[in-house]
């Protein structure tokens, strides 16, 4: 069993206006095998919460504190997290031009299991995750998100998901821009991946639409970077039918 | 990044005109003025390290200096640079070149027969005071081989490389710059490329102080075809320029030149000014050139100006595009987010930057030594 916990988390981002604060004080705690919904406006600091975890140096902690099994997180570099057992995958991936996607996925899996993979039964296991994602054999010769369209940016996300077999998985808005049958995919990816481990998921979203597929055991409001009510599935249809109207002109 | 169809360039403001191809040739120094930054053609050159390499009388290397390392299908000889041959594939435009030609009493004349698969080499040494050569490559009709020009130590070198491609021929010449870091290297290479012949031209400019090579290729033959691409790696106080010419004078011919470069460190300056010129005889052309430099840190440079003139209407194609980059820290957190380390990370971005143009060099051993100049420039940034 393992616990993530994020305690009264404060961040800001610089801009050219100053210093802003986009999160207010966030406390959560997610153990291995809950999945977590944080659903919320645009603009409500779910994508900065993602960013926290993971370390992204734009985002600056000024107040609390990120835990994995009581180990301080934010003294940790991006790489550290990973190998630590967090993973994000991100709304947006980035192309990196002149890597191969088989080239990118080994060295990664190299880096966080740290040693390279036996390759033969490595090969075995991406050909299998390809299959299971409906990817084309010829994307491990691409490169790393090159031209790629935005459904399979996202399975290739949840390809690493299945191939990296972290603790913790962030899975950033991996929903928007998908179509149905991609997001069955994509959601089915994300189901296996729990199946066969213990892995802890938060799931950011701004639509109920991806719970119909991956069952969250709780489910968060934010707003205005904070939680601003939490409770089971049930508050997803009740989202679902309301909006977040009630919350915002709460906020407002 | 600036990506253009077919269209005129206009020059910077007060830049003087320059018209590529109108520029003077001789053989002789005393055409030429000392050079100076106020000429377009020096412009960006440290002139104070020349080193004497534009003075009018040095001499010229040992034949002891040229190692070479021939496979089956490669002669080669020195002979006297009054032959009639020597100057068939170009003539110089500068004061180095012109002092360079001058000063090279003899030729290493090297002669590509049959088909190879094997790469041949000429291995060149140079030492601290100003030294000149020339080298004579002529590949036979159909033949097909893999020429390399490996520089290696430490030297003051002016050199002219003069290439000819015998009708339907395919040559590979690969110029290696891997000298030390207190070297001097000014280079012109004229190629010049027989009907349906192909060249393919590569720079890998790795160390020195002050590197330039200039090539230039002249497409007088319909059909021929020539690629040249160049990869560079500029550390700190480098200066490496590199200025392609691609002559279209003839029918049907196709052009491809691609440069890569990677810079880091205080004072590291990359100058790549690309020249395509598509004259009224070359009808059909099809042309396309590319820069690309990739900033490691702050305090490095990268000049990048393409030019494209063209004198007929009728072409296939002609473009090209020019770009030069920091490194990217969203590429950068991407990797580092799947458990990279940051300097992996760096290694696998700059790699792969730079993997398009090492995958045109095809010789294993080649790649093996760019690959561990990039790791070492690496660890020095790091």
């Amino acid at each position: 069993m393992a616990k993530l916990e994020i305690k009264n988390l404060h961040v800001e981002v610089t801009t050219d206006n100053g210093n802003i604060e986009i999160l207010k004080g966030v406390d959560l705690v997610i153990n291995s095998g809950e999945t977590h919904a944080v659903m919320g406006p645009n603009g409500s600091g779910k994508s900065t919460l993602a960013y926290s975890i993971a370390g992204h140096p734009r985002y600056e902690v000024t107040k609390g504190e990120i835990l994995l099994d009581g180990e301080d997180v934010l003294e940790m570099s991006p790489d550290e997290r990973a190998r630590l057992g967090l993973f994000l995958a991100m709304q947006y991936p980035v192309e990196v031009p002149g890597v191969s996607v088989s080239n990118f996925l080994r060295t990664a899996k190299t880096a966080i299991a740290g040693k390279a993979p036996a390759l033969r039964e490595w090969v075995g296991e991406v050909r299998g995750a390809m299959e299971n994602l409906r990817i084309d054999s010829s994307f491990t010769e691409r490169n790393v998100n090159e031209g790629f369209s935005g459904g399979e940016k996202k399975r290739h996300e949840i390809l690493q998901l299945e191939l990296m077999k972290p603790k913790f998985a962030v899975l950033d808005e991996t929903d928007s821009g998908l179509d149905v049958d991609a997001l069955k995919v994509v959601s089915e990816g994300v189901n296996r991946a729990k199946e066969g481990s213990d892995l802890g998921v938060l799931l950011i979203t701004h639509y109920t639409r991806i719970l119909k597929y991956i069952k969250p055991d709780f489910v968060h409001v934010f707003v205005d970077g904070k939680v601003a009510e939490q409770g089971g599935p049930e508050l997803a249809d009740r989202l679902e039918a309301e909006g977040y109207d009630r919350y915002t002109k709460a906020a407002s | 990044m600036a990506q253009h169809g077919i269209e005129e360039h206009s020059h910077g403001a007060g830049a003087p005109i320059q018209i590529r191809h109108a520029r003077p040739k001789s053989t002789s120094v005393e055409d030429f003025e000392r050079p100076s930054r106020f000429e377009e053609v020096w412009k960006y050159f440290p002139t104070d390290k020349l080193s004497g390499l534009d003075d009018a009388v040095y001499p010229e290397l040992e034949e002891s200096q040229f190692g070479l390392q021939l496979a089956s299908g490669a002669t080669a000889e020195f002979i006297d640079s009054t032959e009639s041959l020597v100057g068939t594939a170009g003539k110089p435009e500068d004061r180095v070149s012109a002092a360079a030609w001058t000063n090279a009493s003899r030729t290493l004349k090297v002669t590509l027969t049959g088909e190879s698969t094997e790469p041949h080499y000429v291995k060149v040494s140079a030492d601290d005071s100003a030294k000149a050569a020339h080298i004579f490559v002529n590949a036979e009709p159909h033949s097909q081989a893999t020429l390399v020009i490996d520089h290696q130590g430490h030297g003051k070198l002016a050199e002219n490389v003069e290439i000819v491609t015998g009708e339907g021929s395919n040559l590979t010449l690969i110029t290696i710059q891997d000298w030390d870091s207190k070297s001097i290297h000014v280079s012109n290479h004229f190629a010049k490329l027989k009907r349906d012949s192909t060249l393919t031209h590569i720079v890998v400019s790795m160390e020195g102080e002050a590197i330039r090579i200039v090539p230039q290729a002249d497409l007088s033959e319909p059909g021929s075809n020539v690629e040249m691409y160049g990869v560079y790696l500029a550390d700190s106080h480098q200066f490496i320029e590199h200025r392609p010419f691609i002559d279209h004078n003839a029918a049907n011919c196709r052009s491809r030149v691609a440069y890569k470069g990677a810079l880091q460190g205080k004072g590291a300056h990359t100058v790549w000014i690309g020249d395509v010129l598509i004259r009224e005889a070359g009808v059909g052309t099809d042309t396309y050139e590319l820069n690309r430099n990739l900033l490691l840190t702050d305090g490095a440079r990268a000049d990048s100006v393409p030019n494209l003139e063209i004198e007929t209407g009728k072409i296939e194609g002609a473009g090209h595009a020019s770009a030069s980059g920091r490194f990217d820290d969203e590429q950068l957190f991407y990797l580092q987010s799947r458990g990279l380390d940051e300097q992996t990370a760096r290694r696998l971005v700059v790699r792969g930057f730079l993997n398009e143009i090492i995958q045109k060099i095809g010789v294993e051993e080649i790649q093996d030594r760019l690959t561990n100049a990039i790791e070492a420039d690496l660890e020095k940034v790091l």
